[in-house]
């Protein structure tokens, strides 16, 4: 039974928590992002995604998910322990030594849930796609979903990866766009002007959708339903979801500063205040 | 009368043959006609489009150049024109890995790796991803394109990835048998082979073994360790050598890494010396390997037959391999200068 909206908040508190509660043990990591698409990350995982039981890396069968910014692995790291790739205690592993919880994730260690490395920008469209046409040569009707930074758009990989799936009619696949319009510099506009995002995957040939409350679970869950609805027709799928960095903390929301910042002590406690305990910490 | 005719046609044919023969046979190994390494990839792919149907290939614009035609003929649903893209390329192939296909990405050995390090790195070789990068037109040898598309670095770049295999095939005959053999290997792969006709001289069908060096000529006196193009370069420079009184070992390495350092020691402990020969730069090079290789274990006097620590230029690939000293002139020369410091 697909959990109710209660259950999915409740969820994403205690992503909100882990990931907090991670950075802060290394003093290091980026919680902003992964604050922002916490609730993008539960959607999927809980609700949208067809997953088989247990890890195996072809994923013939079943829904394909690709972190191509691979800065925000907290929350992927949270979300797949919380939906049972590994145990969730090994989330206090993360970016320690000997850990399979590196910085940015890994298919190297191990870690189930993992397909591929990412973390140098600008790669995981064209993996994504290459994983979207395996599929239909094995004559899997599942679909491929992606995750990108909006400012990760920078990068001209993707570009090259948008012609060809539009191209080529790359159907069976939904990237997703977090739109939260900042990156380490500043926002987006000011590091790099990249213009109307929309206009730009529409005129490289792709069916664009737009989610408007990037961190509502009930309009990420509609949006991305009407997304899904949208795949098998000829053209590749793009979700802009509009999404507020830090989400869930006040005083990380609306700044850059915690892009790739760790909370102190002090501000930890802070922040977890305002997420209660939900489903237990790790 | 007919029946004397014929004789007298057949007779005239054999002694052609056997000139023919004779121009192109050494003591041991006959050119069997010259034939573009290259082509002996396009025939592997053929074959393995038959043999394995988890066997994809990709391009990138460059079908012809990689004689890749007759896969994308022949499987068509199997075949992706990426265009000019080659980092997609490189991303898309680890993805087709995840269902299980293999990919085989074509394209010019300076795009498989110099212009995509950085997608080979991450989405390839440390996601552990089933996928064979081959590369053609590799070093002097593409000629008159000049050094924009001659790399001579792509050995060191492929080799320093950890868990990327390393070839680089020296006839027709040895890159359609490795082509064959790396679709068998799990793990990601770089095959390096080249755009001129070259000497076929290995064996048809032969068996390819990744990893295992192939012992061509036994000697005594130097041991010449060669790589791609050079290798019948190698087995030209021992013969000339034998002329003139020294014994000089060939060892084929076609595979760069995992370097077969067995029998590299096993060679050099009977010869005391060492010539390595390369279509490459001598930084990153086969012969920093076989170096390394030598120091740890048993170092002994080596010359390098390597481009000097530059770029090419346009030319002939004849002319570019005589001005860089990439023959079997400098083989010998070098060997007879490795010999005098035993």
């Amino acid at each position: 039974m697909k959990p109710n909206t209660q259950q999915l908040n409740d969820f994403s508190t205690q992503v909100r928590r882990d990931i907090l509660r991670m950075v802060h043990a290394v003093n290091s990591g980026h919680p902003g992002g992964s604050l922002g698409c916490t609730e993008f990350f539960v959607a999927l995982y809980q609700v949208l995604m067809e997953r088989k039981e247990g890890f195996d890396m072809n994923g013939n069968g079943e829904d394909l998910f690709f972190l191509s910014n691979g800065h925000i692995s907290p929350v992927f790291y949270s979300v797949l322990a919380r939906s049972g790739y590994f145990p969730v205690s090994e989330l206090a592993t993360f970016r320690l030594i000997n850990s399979r919880l590196q910085g940015h994730p890994t298919t190297h260690e191990g870690l189930p849930g993992i397909r591929v490395a990412s973390g140098s920008l600008g790669q995981g469209m064209s993996v994504a796609i290459g994983a979207a046409l395996a599929k239909k040569l094995n004559h899997d009707n599942h679909l491929v979903y992606s995750l990108h930074g909006d400012g990760e758009l920078q990068e001209g990989q993707n570009w090259e990866a948008m012609m060809y799936a539009a191209a080529y009619k790359v159907d069976n696949y939904i990237a997703t766009i977090d739109v939260n319009g900042k990156q380490i510099d500043g926002s987006t506009d000011e590091v790099l002007h990249m213009g109307d995002l929309r206009a730009k995957f529409e005129a490289f040939g792709w069916d664009v959708f737009e989610i408007k409350e990037g961190n509502n679970i009930e309009a990420i869950i509609a949006g991305m339903t009407e997304a899904k609805s949208r795949t098998g027709k000829g053209k590749p799928v793009c979700v802009l979801l509009y999404t507020e960095m830090g989400n869930g903390v006040d005083f990380m929301m609306h700044t850059h500063a915690w892009h790739g910042k760790a909370p102190n002590d002090e501000q930890l406690a802070k922040a977890l205040a305002q997420n209660p305990e939900t489903l237990g910490d790790y | 009368m007919t029946n004397n005719w014929q004789k007298l046609w057949l007779k005239t044919l054999k002694l052609w043959v056997i000139i023919n023969l004779l121009n192109n046979t050494m003591k041991k190994y006959t050119n069997t006609g010259n034939k573009d390494t290259r082509s002996g990839f396009g025939a592997g792919l053929t074959e393995l489009g038959q043999k394995n149907e988890n066997v994809v290939a990709l391009c990138a614009d460059l079908i012809g150049s990689l004689k890749m035609d007759d896969f994308k003929k022949n499987h068509p649903e199997r075949f992706f024109q990426i265009g000019i893209a080659e980092a997609n390329m490189i991303g898309i192939a680890a993805g087709l890995t995840i269902g299980g296909k293999i990919p085989f990405t074509g394209t010019f050995a300076n795009f498989s790796t110099g212009r995509v390090y950085d997608q080979i790195r991450q989405s390839v070789a440390y996601s552990d991803k089933n996928v064979k990068i081959c590369a053609s037109h590799a070093g002097l040898t593409l000629g008159e394109d000049g050094a924009t598309h001659q790399i001579l670095e792509d050995i060191g770049l492929m080799k320093m990835l950890p868990g990327m295999t390393v070839i680089n095939t020296c006839d027709f005959n040895q890159t359609k048998a490795a082509t064959l053999a790396i679709a068998d290997h799990h793990g990601p792969v770089y095959l390096r082979f080249g755009r001129p006709s070259v000497p076929n001289f290995t064996p048809e069908n032969g068996e390819f073994q990744i990893g295992k060096a192939v012992l061509l000529n036994e000697g005594t006196d130097v041991t010449i360790i060669a790589t791609g193009h050079l290798v019948w370069e190698a087995l030209l420079a021992a013969e000339k050598l034998e002329e003139k009184g020294i014994s000089a070992e060939v060892i084929n390495i076609h595979t760069i890494k995992p370097l077969d350092e067995e029998a590299i020691l096993k060679s050099v402990k009977k010869t005391g010396c060492v010539i390595t020969a390369e279509e490459h730069n001598i930084l990153g090079s086969l012969g920093e390997s076989v170096a390394r290789t030598l120091s740890l274990n048993n170092p002994v006097p080596q010359e390098y037959v390597a481009v000097q620590d530059s770029f090419g230029e346009s030319g002939t690939p004849d002319q570019l391999m005589e001005k860089y000293k990439l023959n079997h002139a400098s083989i010998i020369e070098k060997a007879e200068a490795v010999l005098k410091r035993k």
